[in-house]
């Protein structure tokens, strides 16, 4: 019985003092294994008579159980240790730098001719385009702008030294009106739609770009007046800055294509060096300032545009998409637009995912 | 159109002040461009008294003077002027005030050792004229301390922009009328200073050309003495910006500024013969007022007499018989010109003028008798001498246009609903007559000056804008019902999609000229393709139509190189811009990208910093194809990428041989050194229009069937030729058993020790999706089989 018992607590020592997985295995075999004396001594047992084997089994049971428990012990002690060190041994510097993602942008100028879209959508206005390179019927004839025009001269047109095939003039569009006549030409009335796109004209100089955008706005219907010209573009102003204090003053003024002619200012006031769109601009404080030009459509247009003018009539107007883009969002240097640095596209650009959507608001927050 | 306030009360009878003024103008479509107010300008200048001058103890030409400015004690101010004495009344600038010749500001301060509170004026410090001999000295009875400006009558300035549909308003007359049709006041008959006619013109006066010059009116005034003008004269042609120059020529500019005439005097000495409007023969030369020699074409008209050309008609004066101190005898001219022939003229010479805005836009025809008479009265009164009877070759248009109006119109065209009766009035105001019958169907006669008025719509803008465009009330437009319907065309979607793609692959969106310099356009045109090239370029760098967005974002990126940028990642969607059989434009929608400098920069886990290389362009190529909805898995890459491509290192991608979506590579050597750029450059062009419209319409998409057995693969290692491409032995190994082989994937490429020479090892996995039941040994083999069979009809031997 001692025998056990001493036994016992020495190969319970030596799983205590095990320091590898391999020494305390040893021990196993020792003890539990095949040869082990645990093993052994159970063997025993077969051979003796129900009276001894009752009184020795408790002892050599008691003994296989206690070291079996410790070696376990012994065996997820030595694992944890093992783990641990590993871990440390993998521990990396985690304030060194990630790998870069690049982040890429949308220009300004897409993303609020996206928002005009988005809008005029919202008011049933499709969105036309039209050739760069135009002819001058569709520029200038067309719009009320015959050759001898003196408007013609005052539009710095940029000319090719090619002609049509049916002998016109061609040129850069210097306004997206030439959509107008194209799009009426192949829909007929009534219609409504917007023409983004850019022009050009040969000007340069602080504020002004040989190309710009702009966006072009007409409606035609039968009873089409000025009053809901003036709705259409409040109501979009409104929506395009995300404000109700829009205030608009129309004038009179004179554009061929147009009768009457009305110039659009808007009212605004200056915080922080930076105009801000918003109140009556007669208000202290407050300035006008000229946004765009609109009008009736002359009913010689609707003529050469195949539309007879005593059966509908409507409204035009053109923005400046560059323009009102630099008053929402705060570019000041029309030039810098066409520059193509990616510090200022990445400064002014836009996410991909500010898509522009009526319910979370056409504009995108700095 | 400049003129100042009094000028303006000359023709209107007004109680308004500057700031109404502004505003009806504003409000009637005479945009105010600007205000000057002098007085804003005298503001801290008031009338003082010198009370006591003394000599300076310091400085022998400085006087120590105190000064009443009318409240207070007198102050003490050091002057340098000769003419500071005591008992005198003169300007004093108080400290703060700012000296409007040279923008100084005043301060209290010490001249010398003396103190001094203020500055006593020049006229030229004042800008009231050039006079810098002395301080201003003011009459006695000037009131001490009242402010100069109040006391000197500063008179306001008001800049108008006028439309060009308006030439009616290009005289002070003229803005006036439409002021007091406005309610700002009424409008004064013209004064025409009574004179005496004595005796025939002289001088034969016609019209050779009656189309160009319909009229020419004229008369001879002897005797007069051409001086300096008054002072009221010269105060309005000043504030019309106007140099006053003699008596003569500032009566002319007084026709033309105030009332939208011009006019012409020539020395009578300087003529010779008969005075004819007439053609001008082709190479005749003319000396301007401008001083510049012009040579004229028959197309153009000019007076002349038997010697010379003496005047380009409508437009500018000769040097040869113009007014001078000497003259005495003059003959005066008042005509009316065909607008368009004036402004073919003026173009056609690069001669802008005065009188030439005002002929080609459309004088008055009925103001050329009054306006002669108006002339003749002023210098009779003024200049002194003997005027004649009119001669008049020719007579001015005198059919008065004649509109149906319905007084209807203006609430159905304008949106706003006009009392009948007030319609009435504003175009009775606007010099309109309205026939019996108003307002049921009446007809409208418009005033000959008004050739902007071409039907009943002109009619309406003109009551609108005299009742107020701001009594318009919106109307909000008709909508149809329910939920805005979608309105982009497949194109637009398409676009608007692929530019977000593209900016969420991390590329930034620019915006370049559609026009480049010409040898930039000419390197990426294709061989024999015609640009387009501006005839009037504004700059040799903005010349000729982009036939790529390549060369525009490559010279973006040398530009970003230059600055010091480490990269640019740059793309753009725009057109290209070709020609069509019609000789028309037929421009390409277009997607370009250019990769230029570091990729990754320089980092502790990649070591040096990367560059682009092909395969991120074919990448992004793919990327946004798959984007934009085409077939990216029936795409062929093929070659011929284009001479500006790294003929080794690029490619097209191709749905069928022609078609090609896409081409993708680097940027040939070549083209970096003709745009001055470091390589390597990867770039990509979409181009947009090739690229098929998606098909099936329906929102449901097919049916989700995962396979029920899990798929196995298998790798194969081939010897093949170097030259096969691995995409040909793919394309073969997935033709090899279609039902089984769903892909091929490269996953080795090797070629060097082992390898024999000439060839290179191409290692595939091949992955094999079971149908109803899991493949069989035999099956396995079998397809193996076809997969070698396959490759080594491409020369691909299966490798040990």
């Amino acid at each position: 019985m001692t025998d056990i018992t001493n036994q016992t607590q020495a190969a319970l020592a030596a799983i205590a003092a095990a320091t590898s997985l391999n020494a305390l295995e040893a021990q196993r075999l020792d003890t539990l294994g095949k040869k082990g004396w645990v093993s052994l001594a159970l063997k025993t047992l077969g051979g003796m008579s129900p009276e001894q084997r009752a009184a020795a089994a408790p002892a050599i049971q008691t003994a296989r159980a206690d070291i079996a428990a410790a070696l376990d012990a012994r065996k997820a002690a030595l694992e944890t240790a093992e783990l641990e060190a590993r871990l440390a041994r993998e521990t990396i510097d985690l304030t060194l730098p990630a790998a870069p993602a690049p982040r890429g942008s949308v220009h300004p100028v897409s993303q609020v001719m996206d928002e005009l879209a988005e809008i005029f959508a919202d008011l049933g206005f499709a969105v036309a385009t039209g050739p760069e390179i135009e002819d001058d019927w569709h520029n200038f004839t067309a719009l009320n702008m015959d050759e001898t025009h003196p408007a013609r001269a005052m539009h710095d047109t940029f000319y090719f030294p090619d002609k049509s095939g049916d002998g016109k003039d061609i040129l850069l569009r210097t306004h997206t009106s030439p959509v107008q006549i194209r799009s009426m030409l192949a829909q007929g009335a009534p219609i409504r739609l917007i023409a983004p796109g850019r022009v050009y004209r040969s000007d340069s100089d602080a504020t002004h770009t040989p190309m710009f955008h702009q966006v072009e706005g007409l409606v035609v219907g039968r009873d089409i007046h000025l009053g809901h010209l003036k709705w259409t573009l409040e109501t979009f102003f409104k929506a395009f800055f995300e404000r109700e204090d829009i205030v608009l003053r129309l004038r009179p003024s004179y554009f061929p294509f147009t009768e009457p002619s009305v110039e659009v200012d808007v009212g605004y006031s200056t915080e922080g060096g930076r105009r801000v769109v918003g109140g009556h601009g007669d208000a202290p404080g407050h300035a006008w300032m000229e946004l765009g030009g609109s009008g009736m459509v002359n009913r010689r247009v609707l003529e050469f545009a195949g539309i007879d003018p005593d059966e509908y009539q409507g409204f035009a107007f053109g923005l400046g998409i560059d323009r009102i883009a630099m008053l929402k969002y705060g570019m000041n240097d029309l030039r810098a637009f066409f520059d193509g640095d990616p510090r200022w596209l990445q400064h002014y650009g836009f996410s991909p995912f500010d898509q522009p959507t009526l319910a979370a608001g056409v504009g995108a927050k700095a | 159109m400049k003129f100042s306030l009094t000028w303006l009360k000359d023709h209107l009878e007004t109680t308004g002040t500057v700031a109404e003024i502004c505003d009806a103008l504003n409000a009637i479509g005479l945009e105010v461009e600007g205000v000057e107010d002098p007085a804003d300008k005298l503001a801290g200048f008031r009338v003082a008294h010198v009370l006591t001058a003394a000599r300076h103890p310091d400085a022998d030409k400085l006087q120590v003077l105190t000064v009443d400015t009318g409240e207070g004690d007198p102050l003490q101010v050091v002057c340098g002027a000769p003419n500071a004495r005591a008992g005198m009344k003169g300007v004093l600038g108080l400290p703060g005030a700012v000296v409007p010749a040279n923008g100084m500001v005043l301060r209290k301060s010490a001249i010398r050792g003396v103190e001094s509170n203020g500055m006593m004026c020049s006229v030229r410090e004042l800008e009231l004229g050039e006079d810098h001999d002395g301080i201003i000295e003011l009459p006695d009875d000037a009131p001490v301390g009242a402010s100069f400006a109040d006391y000197h009558g500063a008179d306001p300035v008001i800049e108008v922009a006028v439309t060009p549909n308006r030439p009616d308003c290009m005289g002070v007359y003229g803005i006036a009328r439409d002021l007091a049709a406005k309610g700002l006041g009424t409008l004064k008959p013209i004064a025409i200073p009574a004179f005496a006619e004595r005796g025939d013109c002289p001088v034969e006066i016609r019209t050779d050309d009656p189309e160009g010059c319909p009229a020419f009116y004229g008369r001879v005034i002897t005797g007069v003495t051409n001086g300096t003008s008054p002072d009221w004269l010269q105060a309005r042609l000043k504030s019309a910006g106007q140099r006053p120059i003699s008596l003569l020529v500032d009566l002319t500019n007084y026709l033309m500024l105030g009332f939208g005439r011009p006019a012409h005097i020539y020395d009578l000495a300087k003529l010779s013969g008969a005075v004819v409007a007439r053609r001008a023969r082709a190479g005749e030369q003319v000396l301007a007022l401008n001083e510049k020699t012009y040579t004229l074409d028959d197309s153009m008209v000019v007076i002349a007499d038997d010697a010379q050309v003496h005047d380009v008609a409508g437009i500018m004066g000769g040097e040869d018989s113009g007014v001078s101190e000497t003259t005495t005898d003059v003959l005066l001219e008042i005509a009316y010109f065909d607008p368009v022939r004036i402004g073919a003229t003026g173009r056609k010479l690069g001669l802008a003028s005065d009188a030439r805005i005002r002929f080609e836009r459309g004088v008055d025809p009925d103001f050329l008798d009054d306006g002669l008479d108006l002339l003749t009265g002023l210098i009779v009164e003024l200049a002194g001498g003997t005027p004649t009877e009119t001669v008049r070759a020719g007579s001015p248009p005198s059919a008065a246009k004649v509109i149906a109006f319905d007084p209807g119109l203006t609430l159905r065209l304008g949106g706003v609903d006009v009392d009948e009766g007030e319609q009435r009035r504003i175009l009775e105001r606007l010099g309109f007559t309205v026939s019996a019958g108003w307002p049921k169907n009446p007809k409208v006669t418009c005033p000959l000056r008004r050739h902007d008025i071409e039907g009943a719509a002109d009619l309406v803008e003109e009551v609108v804008r005299i009742h107020g465009l701001d009594t318009v009330a919106s109307v909000p437009l008709p909508r149809t019902e329910g939920v805005a319907r979608p309105t982009a065309t497949p194109q637009q979607k398409l676009e608007r999609g692929l530019r977000r793609a593209a900016a969420a692959s991390g590329l930034n969106e620019a915006i370049t000229w559609s026009f480049l310099p010409e040898w930039a356009a000419e390197h990426f045109a294709a061989e024999g393709e015609a640009l387009w090239v501006l005839a009037n370029p504004i700059s040799e760098d903005l010349k000729a139509m982009r036939p790529s967005l390549l060369p525009g974002l490559l010279i973006a990126a040398k530009r970003n190189a230059d600055r010091g940028a480490p990269g640019s990642r740059l793309f753009e969607i725009g057109r290209r811009y070709f020609r069509a059989q019609d000789g028309l434009s037929d421009e390409k929608p277009t997607l370009g990208i250019v990769l230029a400098g570091e990729k990754t920069p320089r980092g502790w886990k990649t070591g040096k910093a990367q560059s682009f290389d092909a395969f991120d362009a074919k990448a992004l190529a793919l990327e946004l194809l798959e984007a934009a909805g085409a077939p990216t898995a029936n795409l062929m890459v093929m070659g011929d990428a284009g001479a500006q491509f790294h003929p080794g290192q690029s490619g097209t991608l191709r749905l069928g041989p022609k078609t090609v979506l896409a081409r993708f590579g680097m940027v040939h050597p070549a083209t970096l050194k003709a745009f001055d750029v470091d390589g390597p450059i990867a770039a990509v062009e979409l181009f947009l229009d090739a690229i098929p419209a998606k098909k099936g319409a329906a929102f449901a998409r097919a049916q989700f069937t995962p396979p029920a057995l899990q798929a196995v693969t298998r790798d194969f290692a081939f010897l093949v030729p170097a030259t096969l491409a691995a995409g040909d032995l793919v394309r073969a190994v997935q033709g090899a058993d279609k039902a089984a082989i769903t892909a091929v994937r490269v996953f080795d490429v090797f070629a060097g020790a082992g390898v024999p020479e000439g060839h290179k090892s191409l290692a595939i996995e091949v992955t094999l999706q079971p149908g109803e039941t899991s493949f069989k040994d035999a099956e396995l083999k079998a397809i193996a089989e076809k997969v070698i069979a396959a490759a080594a009809k491409l020369g691909g031997e299966l490798r040990g």
